[in-house]
């Protein structure tokens, strides 16, 4: 999501690696970093300030004699961009064991307070909590409308009350009621109307609700793409409401997100989540260091374990992990593993997130890795379970008769078992690595040209300079070798002895 | 309050921030040294035009004014100029003012069809409703095309809307195929040889590829049926989207070849300068503004007013 931002820096450091490190030249990278920042729509001031502390740090004797001073300076880069992220952010949203939380939901009009409402409740009834939506919007045609289907689609209730005969004060308060009265609510979600921070009306509207109400936590929505404007919004009702937290929105484009480097340098308020997709489950922790090491190229390795260990179903895997291990993985367990690599997200955000596969989403647009993964899942729908089960028993009409089925060319067919075997065997390979090896190897497997990559062009043969290797002659090479080996090791017991 | 007041009313606080801070800046009298033209800079990327516009005003200054003493009339028609040179482009396309439909690509005959576009949460709908009304107080038979089929309830607002104007709506189920909604739309407005045909869409990111795939369907379901269409193919932008804009604006027109931007929620303290941005890399005019919630909130968008308002005092 920061991608473009990275770039940007990327580009600043590879002229401080050009060449001797000046006073002048890191001067010249830093004025790349903040037009870079400019351009990723961080507020003017805060870009000022970043460039004038990361300048400081960096110009002087500890910089200019250290060996690696690309290194140093992208070291100081990330420190102030963590911290002026926010450091260390407390995402916590205090909810309270005893009676129940009042969350209140505000922001400009257009921002996804609805959308971000839906995920907060989701995410809450995972976590055990009993939320409860109020539809205080009664501004927008059919906003109420729009609560309504998304609490059904989680099935969280919603409590709604005719606009024409209500006041969004008094909704709110005959929802706590409607909530208390239900016994088992203990989160209460307010969904407010959106507003102009400059609407005096309005605004006063949302105090008076604060008022009444006395949420527990104030969260701003703030759309990710906002420009400079962005800290007057947050400024505003952060004066008004004091702020509990920002979630920020629409992060899945390619905006460069600038938006979250300002807000919180500016108000002081931190950012507890991110909006990633239209989904009701793309909703994510804010961690700063983390976006502050994506924006240096480092990859989010941990947000993707973090999300692999919620999503995948445990016992499966370990079904799935014995297989491997004993080679005994079939075409059936591929094709259940990826639904599974499903719920994770879009295959785009996923390579976003392993360090060195971020490019490689970007780099070619007219590959989409969904389309790819659907095309192999047809492919796997048409066999039948036997064939699944004993892949190497698809001869040429079998092979026909799939390709019929799924509509692709009977190569397609072959090069997708071709692939699937020497995936099959790779991850018979891995079961044993760590976690570690085991995203090195993806990753050498993804250049080669992927699991889904049937389409992608075909690996080159490999040959072994020795010439064509005997199997019968290997075996009796190794006899001898281990032969030669026991000999050695007798002989070292006796001299011990 | 007239439209033009509350137009004014928008534009005032851009005007406001841009000239306290420029006569912060300077002053008569004074000279003009490379500080001044950095907080100048300053000034005018905060109002979203971006680094490359803002340094070309600046440009501009320098070459003009540094060195010399400040005289600030002379200084403002500079950046007055420049501006106007930025946001007119090569076409200056002026626009009849007693017109409202003038800045549309109305079709010569047969219905036109008006295909509007944007990112989620920008005001697609509430400007359709704005345009519809526009439209019929021109004396126009609108139809409205809900294609927006999968947010919840956007198919409710639309119709909400549809009856509040008194015009005909085509909509079909949450989740259907939003190209079946255009097609639907096109049969009816030829059908009921309405005038003008607008469609509404679902609020996409221009990087979701799928999504924009489903936006050139529509795209070619329009043309397939209604030779010529659509005549208009416009985005809508938030006034308070920053550099990003840019990105939205290419990769929309990739796609659907847009004609034209409707510049919503101008009623903030965004000053929505990435159209600038915009107009000089791409050349996609600004048509129209959203200056409010009110279905009478939209002025067709006039860039050499826009610049004087922004200066007027």
């Amino acid at each position: 999501m920061f991608d473009g931002f990275s770039d940007g820096l990327n580009k600043a450091f590879a002229f401080i690696d050009r060449g001797k490190l000046t006073e002048s030249n890191i001067r010249e990278g830093m004025r790349q970093v903040k037009q870079s920042m400019l351009e990723a729509d961080v507020n003017y001031d805060v870009t000022q300030d970043f460039i004038a502390k990361v300048t400081e740090k960096a110009v002087g004797d500890k910089v200019l004699k250290s060996l690696k001073p690309s290194e140093h300076i992208v070291g100081i880069v990330y420190e102030e961009l963590t911290a002026l992220m926010g450091g260390k952010v407390d995402s916590s949203l205090h909810l309270k064991t005893e009676g129940i939380t009042i969350l209140m939901m505000c922001g400009l009009q257009g921002s996804g307070k609805t959308t971000t409402c839906g995920k907060l409740a989701r995410m809450l009834k995972e976590e055990g909590w009993n939320p409860m939506l109020v539809a205080a919007d009664l501004q927008r045609p059919a906003a109420i409308e729009q609560l309504r289907q998304v609490g059904g689609q989680i099935d969280v209730p919603v409590y709604t009350e005719d606009p024409a005969k209500s006041s969004p004060v008094q909704v709110c308060k005959n929802g706590l009621k409607a909530a208390k009265k239900a016994g088992d609510i203990k989160v209460l979600i307010l969904d407010t109307a959106g507003r102009l921070h400059i609407d005096d009306e309005l605004m006063g509207e949302l105090e008076l609700i604060d008022k009444k109400l006395q949420p527990d936590q104030a969260l701003l929505v703030c759309d990710a793409m906002t420009g400079q404007d962005a800290v007057n919004s947050a400024k505003v009702f952060n004066e008004a409401l004091e702020l509990d937290g920002v979630i920020l929105t629409k992060l899945d484009g390619d905006t460069r997100g600038g938006a979250a480097l300002s807000v919180k340098a500016v108000t002081g308020v931190p950012i507890k989540y991110i909006g990633v997709g239209e989904k009701l489950d793309a909703l994510e922790e804010f961690h700063p260091d983390r976006m502050a090491q994506r924006i240096l190229g480092g990859g989010d390795m941990a947000t993707l374990l973090e999300k692999a260990q919620r999503e995948f179903d445990a016992d499966e895997m370990l079904v799935q992990q014995e297989k491997m291990s004993k080679g005994e993985f079939t075409l059936a367990d591929f094709r259940s593993q990826m639904s599974q690599i499903k719920k994770l997200g879009s295959m785009r955000s996923i390579m976003k997130m392993i360090p060195g596969m971020g490019g490689m989403a970007d780099l070619d647009p007219d590959v989409d890795p969904e389309a790819e993964m659907k095309r192999v899942e047809g492919i796997i729908d048409s066999m039948t379970p036997f064939e699944r089960k004993h892949p190497d028993k698809i001869d040429r009409n079998r092979r026909n008769r799939i390709a019929k089925g799924c509509g692709q060319d009977p190569s397609d067919i072959n090069n997708m078992l071709k692939q699937f075997n020497s995936m099959a065997s790779m991850m018979k390979n891995m079961s044993g690595m760590g976690v570690k090896d085991r995203m090195k190897a993806m990753k050498e497997m993804t250049q080669d040209g992927g699991p889904m990559g049937a389409g992608s062009k075909g690996r080159e043969k490999q040959r072994s300079k020795r010439g064509p290797l005997d199997s019968a002659a290997a075996k009796e090479k190794k006899k001898k070798q281990r032969k030669v080996a026991s000999k050695a090791r007798k002989k070292n017991k006796k001299k011990r002895n | 309050m007239g439209l033009f007041d509350k137009l004014k009313k928008g534009l005032q606080k851009t005007k406001q921030l841009l000239y306290t801070d420029v006569r912060d800046l300077l002053k008569e009298g004074e000279l003009l040294d490379e500080s001044h033209l950095e907080r100048f800079e300053a000034a005018m990327i905060q109002t979203d035009m971006g680094v490359v516009a803002s340094q070309e005003i600046v440009e501009e200054l320098r070459e003009k004014h540094k060195g010399r003493t400040v005289v600030i009339d002379e200084i403002w028609d500079t950046v007055k100029t420049k501006l106007k040179e930025l946001l007119e482009g090569d076409d200056s396309s002026t626009w009849d003012e007693n017109d409202p439909l003038s800045p549309l690509n109305l079709a010569e005959s047969g219905p036109t069809v008006i295909l509007v576009a944007g990112v989620n949460g920008v005001g697609k709908t509430t400007s359709i409703s704005k345009l519809a009304k526009l439209a019929q107080s021109c004396g126009k038979k609108v139809v409205l095309a809900a294609g927006d089929t999968f947010r919840a309830a956007a198919v409710a607002q639309l119709t909400m809307w549809s009856e509040r104007l008194g015009c005909a709506i085509v909509t079909q189920p949450s989740g259907s195929d939003p190209a079946s909604v255009a097609h639907i739309g096109c049969e009816r407005v030829l059908e009921t040889n309405a005038d003008i045909l607008i469609i509404d869409t679902a609020g996409r990111l221009q990087t979701q590829k799928n999504l924009m795939d489903e936006l050139h369907k529509i795209y070619r379901v329009i043309g397939n049926k209604i030779p010529g269409g659509p005549h208009e193919s416009l985005l809508v932008m938030d006034a308070t989207t920053g550099q990003n804009g840019i990105s939205q604006a290419k990769n929309f027109s990739e796609i659907i070849d847009c004609t034209g931007i409707i510049l919503a929620k101008l009623d903030g303290t965004a000053k929505g300068g990435v159209v600038v941005a915009i107009r000089q890399s791409m050349g996609i005019p600004v048509k129209y503004i959203g200056v409010g919630e009110q279905v009478d909130d939209i002025a067709m968008f006039k860039p050499d007013e826009f610049v004087e308002r922004l200066f007027e005092e």
